[in-house]
């Protein structure tokens, strides 16, 4: 349940929430009260109140429903509320996982649209959070405005990915041939309405309001909508480099959670204080040991490992191909002491389960710094969750904070060490050039093939 | 006549019920003007002294920006990058000032790295660009190259960690509002300036015309509201009028176009700025593009009769000054709007007082903030494509099939155009 302290200058009456721990303690749907010094009343206070216009004009704080459906409100009446929590968060988790199948099954262009449906879901939860701190309400541009940016930089983003992808289908359209080349800077224009209108929004009373709104939205944007970015160029790579990062960072949360459970003992880190050095340990080996198991089972199926590609001929995305080099078995030796502990020389596995390794140390190891991240951002603003989308999980962004930072190494980790760039992308920057240009290349090339070998000086045609 | 800063920060936020008792005082900004010119100006009265400091301060600035033409695109990108340094520390010290944050021993320390991190993943990749050769070379530059993202990721999650096990107990939102304030400030800072070192690469030309547009924009919409003007234009700035702002849109396009036509005729200002390895510097010399050669225009009819001419012999790209002027004098000047809002919303009067008379390096560059970002859109949407040489070297990471295949099917397309005879011998 949402709570957000009244900031108006009495530091009593509030009621501090304490914001949840990541893995949701036992006894989670209670608030259990964390006692805030005065001081931090004052502190807040002294920077809380932005152009309030008076002290009693504070807006109800609605109480948020409660979504539990009924259905599962009297399946589990029976049992303590304890126990009831932890069932309620346990069902859920299963369908999140079933819907994840599910969509998977389904294939990449729902995949897609998933990604862009829960990056709008985040950007609407943080954005409403930014609203609430802020009392920003009745501005009346507002709203307006961040949705604007929201679809600017996502036209920006999807723009430049379908130049890349759908280079065949592109080419066929007129319309869309000029959308394309002038793709940047009719998303300049585009944006730059946005900001023209957001100065000429700016109220006498609310200047710095507004310049908080709009901050707070360019950060929601930098934070959710290049994750969301990066996210589907992983999977036109391949949907396994969708997977199983994703499959980590949530194995990481679960296991984590249930080695601290059962084992934990001495406390992490401050601002999680249901955290501990077990669960975090126990949590790294087994989400290693899942990413590679997990990484085997998906290397051996075309539909995984192919880079996702649109087809016109058949108006569809196909994920057909000969699988390269890491994902085709190879024979490893095993080191000294691997080779006495397992009895064998060797070990048949695919190069992608190695970095698949580097995958889930990242997920273990980093990605909880972005849940620490969220979770000092709720404290700082006094939340319990981003919303309540979820019974039992909160909103949206609890379940994704952690795969924040995930996707961008991914990303980065692909480009740096997987392969190079984007062959299409090179043949279409190549046909924009000027002639004179593309001749010269064009000779340089041949140059570099024929020295490579690739290309026999006898070959004319 | 006050300076033109505008914020006239008593009138309009006394409503502002801001609790704060002891709400941060307009920083009001130590008298930075030298000895030498008070005593010079010392019987004047105060509103002309005022302006005679302005009027010197811009004559030295301007001059300064020759000088440092004179001497090279090094140093002109030395000194962009210390201008974006500077605006980054000024907008940073007013996010100290708003939130009381100096205590804070971290933050200090992490704005900083930051700054460092970004522009190391900047230049990094301008360098990877433009210094090819150099960086094939030399085998430590190599690396760090192949590895760029990699490692500028990597600093920057260490930064990002920091902050994380940085946060103190009592000082949650303090510690946001400063990461959030630091990261919307390198997103303006820092991207612009890289914008405009890229503009800087295309040609001086791209880099300097731009630049004088705003500067230009701004006296002349200065000059006009101070004789011309009366109906104000935008709450904001009461002092800025529609007058002010139609009669600096015309000049600076007829400047726009007069200043293109100057430069154009010279190689060092239209050539891209290429770093040449057998010398170890930069170098501009090169066949002029069409865009700087000549060209017969015919002139429409009407104004035709007014000039009494049939054709006129212009530059390409002075056409194309008409663009870039155009959006100096009617976009350009929401950059100022908005940094007017800011120091408004944080009730400051300048951003810093650097330089006497026009406050910080900030003031003097807020119009220029759009500019360079429209700029660079505006050269690679209609001007030129993708950068050769950087194609090329992307082809050459590709694997042999993929080069195979790309390599076919540019020669069909040339083949196609006719720029290739299919059966010619290649040298």
């Amino acid at each position: 349940m949402l709570e957000l302290r009244h900031r108006a200058g009495c530091p009593g009456p509030g009621g501090a929430v304490a914001p949840p721990p990541r893995e949701g303690e036992a006894a989670g749907g209670d608030h259990e009260t964390e006692s805030t010094s005065d001081k931090e009343t004052d502190i807040d206070d002294r920077y809380g109140d932005l152009d309030s216009r008076t002290d009693s004009d504070i807006p109800e704080i609605l109480p948020s429903s409660d979504r539990t459906p009924e259905i599962l409100k009297k399946a589990l009446s029976g049992l303590s509320s304890r126990w009831k929590n932890w069932w309620i968060r346990g069902i859920l988790t299963l369908t999140m996982i079933s819907l994840f199948f599910l969509i998977i099954y389904m294939g990449s262009f729902m995949l897609m649209l998933l990604v862009l449906g829960i990056q709008v879901k985040c950007f609407h939860e943080i954005i409403t959070i930014g609203y609430r701190v802020y009392r920003s309400y009745d501005l009346p541009w507002f709203r307006t405005l961040s949705w604007y940016f929201l679809l600017c930089v996502n036209y920006f983003f999807y723009g430049e990915t379908v130049a890349d992808y759908f280079a065949t289908f592109v080419q066929r359209e007129e319309q869309l041939q000029s959308l394309i080349r002038y793709h940047r800077f009719i998303s300049f224009a585009l944006y730059l309405a946005g900001f023209c209108m957001f100065v000429l929004s700016l109220v006498k009373k609310h200047y710095r309001l507004q310049f908080y709104m709009f901050a707070w939205t360019h950060v929601t944007l930098l934070i959710t909508v290049t994750q969301s970015h990066l996210v589907i160029q992983n999977l036109f790579e391949g949907m396994i480099w969708f997977l199983v990062p994703i499959s980590s960072v949530i194995c990481n949360d679960i296991t984590a959670y249930l080695f601290g459970f059962f084992f934990g003992r001495t406390p992490l880190i401050k601002l999680s204080p249901k955290k501990t050095w077990e669960g975090f340990i126990g949590g790294f080996f087994s989400t290693v040991v899942f990413g590679f198991i997990a990484a085997y089972v998906l290397s051996k199926y075309q539909y995984f490992v192919c880079p996702v590609e649109y087809r016109s001929d058949v108006n569809s995305f196909v994920t057909e191909c000969e699988p390269s080099e890491i994902f085709q078995l190879q024979s490893y030796s095993l080191p000294p002491f691997l080779k006495a502990v397992l009895r064998r020389e060797t070990v048949s596995l695919y190069p992608f389960q190695i970095h698949s390794i580097a995958l889930s140390t990242f997920a273990s190891l980093i990605g909880p710094f972005g849940g620490f991240f969220a979770s000092g951002f709720k404290r700082a603003f006094k939340i319990k969750d981003f919303a309540n989308t979820i019974p039992g999980h909160g909103g949206i962004m609890d379940r994704f904070d952690c795969q924040y930072l995930m996707a961008t190494f991914v990303h980065v980790y692909i480009t740096s060490f997987i392969r190079g760039p984007n062959p299409s992308k090179v043949l279409q920057q190549l046909l924009v050039l000027q002639p004179e240009q593309q001749l010269n290349i064009y000779k340089t090339l041949k140059t570099h093939l024929i020295e490579k070998g690739i290309l026999q000086p006898t070959l004319k045609v | 006549m006050e300076s033109e800063s505008e914020a006239k920060v008593d009138g309009e936020t006394a409503s502002d019920s801001e609790s704060r008792a002891e709400a941060s005082p307009p920083l009001i900004p130590a008298d930075d003007t030298p000895e030498v010119l008070n005593r010079a100006l010392s019987s004047l009265s105060s509103r002309w002294k005022n302006w005679w400091v302005r009027g010197i301060l811009t004559l030295a600035m301007i001059a300064f920006f020759f000088v440092i033409i004179y001497l090279g695109p090094l140093v002109l990108m030395m000194i962009v990058l210390c201008v974006q340094i500077k605006c980054f520390h000024e907008i940073i010290t007013i996010g100290y000032n708003v939130y009381h944050s100096y205590d804070l021993p971290w933050f200090r320390t992490l704005s900083w790295y930051f700054l460092l991190c970004v522009n190391y993943f900047f230049y990094g990749e301008t360098v990877t660009d433009y210094f090819f050769t150099l960086v094939q070379r030399e085998e430590p530059l190599r690396i760090l190259s192949k590895y760029h993202r990699f490692i500028s990721f990597t600093l920057y999650l260490i930064g990002f960690c920091m902050f994380v096990l940085s946060l103190v107990k009592k000082h949650y939102r303090l510690q946001f509002y400063m990461f959030g304030w630091t990261h919307v400030t390198l997103l303006i800072v820092v991207t612009q300036s890289h914008l405009v070192i890229h503009n800087l690469f295309e040609g001086m030309i791209w880099f300097i015309v731009p630049i004088s547009c705003v500067i230009c924009n701004d006296i002349m919409a200065y000059m006009f509201g101070f004789f011309f003007g009366r109906t104000p234009l935008i709450k904001l700035s009461p002092k800025k009028t529609w007058e002010g702002f139609i009669g600096g849109f015309f000049a600076t396009v007829v400047f726009g176009l007069l200043l293109s036509y100057v430069m154009s005729g010279y190689r060092c200002f239209v050539c891209p700025v290429e770093y040449n390895n057998d010398t170890n510097s930069f170098t501009v010399d090169c066949e002029p593009s069409y865009l700087f050669r000549l060209q017969e225009y015919n002139i429409p009819g009407v104004i035709q009769s007014l000039l009494g001419w049939k054709t006129v012999r212009m530059y390409p790209f002075q056409i194309h000054s008409i663009a870039l002027s155009t959006f100096a004098s009617l976009i350009g000047p929401f950059g100022g709007f908005f940094a007017s809002g800011f120091k408004r919303a944080f009730k400051i009067k300048d951003f810093a007082n650097t330089i006497p008379g026009h406050g910080g390096i900030m003031d003097r560059f807020d119009c220029q903030y759009l500019m360079a970002t429209f700029v660079n859109v505006y050269i690679a949407s209609f001007i030129r494509g993708p950068n050769p040489s950087k194609l090329i070297q992307q082809f050459l990471t590709l694997r042999p099939d993929q080069q195979l295949h790309i390599f076919n099917t540019l020669k069909s397309h040339l083949t196609d155009k006719g720029m290739l005879m299919a059966a010619t011998e290649d040298e």
